[in-house]
């Protein structure tokens, strides 16, 4: 499938180049002339000019917008007033900001505080808390951000037949002007993207003793990898970074999480005892297995924003 | 501090204001983008680190830069681009 | 009548931000603009939830040498849940984006009132 569409995509490429650059495929031009795209400020400027004949030209009966009407825009007005008021009503009776004996007095939070040392070997609490004791509940998440890596390949690479065509063409016109010597942001990448990843790599492996962990590191790794995309050719990401890279990857992190958490679960459900040693809380080879989760839960973070924002850029993986 | 974290908190608001007024989209997405800095700076305040490594990467950096290529992809900065390059030419 | 609320400035700042955001979730025609919106108000929560994790003159909930009282951190349970949630949340406007480029590819507008009026005439 993937090999037909790259086939597809080089043969309109191919037509595209071969006449002269300027005209793409025939039917390919009547639906670009047919819809070419207005720009959203053209039409918000045009809209101020004239907004009555914005609709009288295009349908007989001009149907007035609500949203346009006076009472909408009061009545819109009026109710997020209210529940502003309403919100700070309910702020006033909340407890005390930064006061000791409210929410500290929970039983939960005190437990926490008190074993997260012992039993998870975690310096840094939250992890601690997020990885073993919450950790079906990160399972969830990390599929979360799966299905919406999913869904978004599902929304912006599915087309009709006639629009398949226009993508694919503009893919390949997207991979053509892509700036190819930007000489500033080539130099700051080259300097920039080794310490970001670095750096994220860090939090990543740091997670379970400062502040840190799977989330925040995996988002930096995709921020690295994103200025990497952004500054060089895709030619170059694409020699270790292709949508098979994000397929295993973000699969075998999502399989392995399962498994570990099966393995607790099997062990011992409610305390999670996984029988692995957690080791001298505060060095970096401790915590069990809170770090192995900690790079699987990066991977699949880095790995979803960087093919979010290939999605969004190219429209494509 | 208190007088950061007013600083901040009053620079939060502004720039929430800012994004309801402006009508440039590409302005908003950038003030929005300011808006989650400060936020990270206010939990570094708030005792929660972690939570602010992840807004400044995620708050201030990916999700802007994915409203950015959602942005160009529908040709809304190029045109726009363009169509102050037209004003300008105009003039 | 709301007169310690002034005293809570994070809560504040966190309702405006709600606020705000839910106003341009109603008042703003442009979908961009909604999406922001939308994010703004999961900010506000963010904030309002992670500030009654707070508890003055504490330490950041990682354990320092020597110090194993309990009462010597902040509540770490709001971070933990925030945590998750901004990553979650980053995802959910990457798919809202998603759906207004595939709006936009189809109707050439950002306009919600435009793009119902030509659905409305494509419906006929």
């Amino acid at each position: 499938m993937m090999k037909k569409q790259k086939n597809d995509r080089f043969a309109s490429f191919l037509d595209w180049l071969e006449n002269g650059g300027n005209a793409l495929d025939e039917e390919m031009q009547d639906a670009l002339r047919e819809e070419e795209p207005e720009a959203p400020g053209k039409q918000k400027r045009e809209k101020k000019k004239k907004s009555s004949d914005k609709t009288a030209d295009i349908a007989k009966k001009p149907r007035k917008a609500y949203a346009d009407s006076w009472w909408y825009r009061l009545l819109a007005f009026a109710v997020a007033a209210a529940l502003i008021w309403l919100l700070m009503e309910a702020v006033d009776r909340m407890p005390r900001f930064g006061a000791a004996d409210t929410l500290m007095d929970s039983e939960l939070t005190e437990f926490y505080v008190e074993h997260t040392k012992e039993e998870t070997g975690a310096m840094n609490i939250v992890t601690g808390i997020i990885l073993n004791y919450r950790g079906f509940d990160t399972l969830g998440e990390t599929h979360v951000l799966f299905i919406a890596v999913c869904t978004v390949l599902l929304m912006l690479s599915i087309y009709g037949e006639q629009d398949e065509k226009k993508r694919l063409a503009q893919g390949a016109l997207e991979r053509y002007f892509e700036p190819h010597h930007d000489v500033i942001l080539q130099s700051a990448a080259r300097l920039l993207t080794p310490l970001i990843l670095i750096f994220g790599l860090y939090i990543i492996a740091n997670g379970h003793l400062s502040p840190g962990g799977g989330f925040s590191g995996g988002a930096v790794l995709g921020a690295g990898l994103i200025l990497y995309q952004n500054a060089f050719e895709y030619r170059k990401i694409e020699k270790f970074f292709t949508y098979k890279t994000f397929k295993w990857v973000s699969v075998c992190s999502l399989l392995f999480y399962s498994l570990a958490k099966g393995y607790h679960f099997f062990t011992g459900a409610n305390h999670l005892d996984s029988h692995i040693s957690i080791g001298t809380p505060g060095n970096i080879l401790s915590g069990g297995l809170l770090l192995p989760l900690n790079f699987v839960v990066g991977c699949v973070v880095a790995c979803t924003m960087y093919a979010l924002f290939t999605m969004f850029r190219k429209g494509e993986f | 501090m208190e007088a950061l974290n007013i600083i901040l908190l009053l620079f939060m608001i502004v720039c929430a204001v800012a994004v309801a007024a402006t009508r440039n989209l590409l302005a908003a997405v950038i003030t929005f983008m300011a808006q989650g800095l400060a936020m990270s700076v206010v939990w570094i305040l708030l005792q929660s680190p972690d939570l602010a490594i992840t807004e400044a990467a995620v708050g201030a950096g990916v999700s802007s830069i994915l409203m950015f290529a959602a942005l160009k992809k529908i040709h809304a900065i190029r045109e726009k681009g363009e169509a102050e390059d037209d004003e300008k030419a105009e003039e | 009548m709301l007169g310690r609320v002034f005293t809570h400035l994070d809560g504040l700042t966190a309702v405006a931000l709600f606020g705000i955001g839910f106003a341009l979730l109603l008042l703003d025609k442009n979908l961009m603009k909604k999406i922001i919106g939308f994010s703004m108000m999961d900010s506000g929560i963010y904030l309002f939830l992670a500030s009654y994790g707070y508890i003055e003159g504490r330490l950041a909930p990682i354990y320092a040498e020597g110090i194993s009282d309990p009462a010597a951190y902040v509540n770490p349970l709001p971070a933990g849940l925030v945590l998750t949630g901004i990553v979650v949340g980053v995802s959910v406007t990457a798919v809202m984006l998603g759906l207004t480029v595939r709006l936009y590819e189809r109707y050439h507008s950002l306009d919600i009132d435009e793009i119902a009026e030509k659905i409305r005439r494509e419906g006929k």
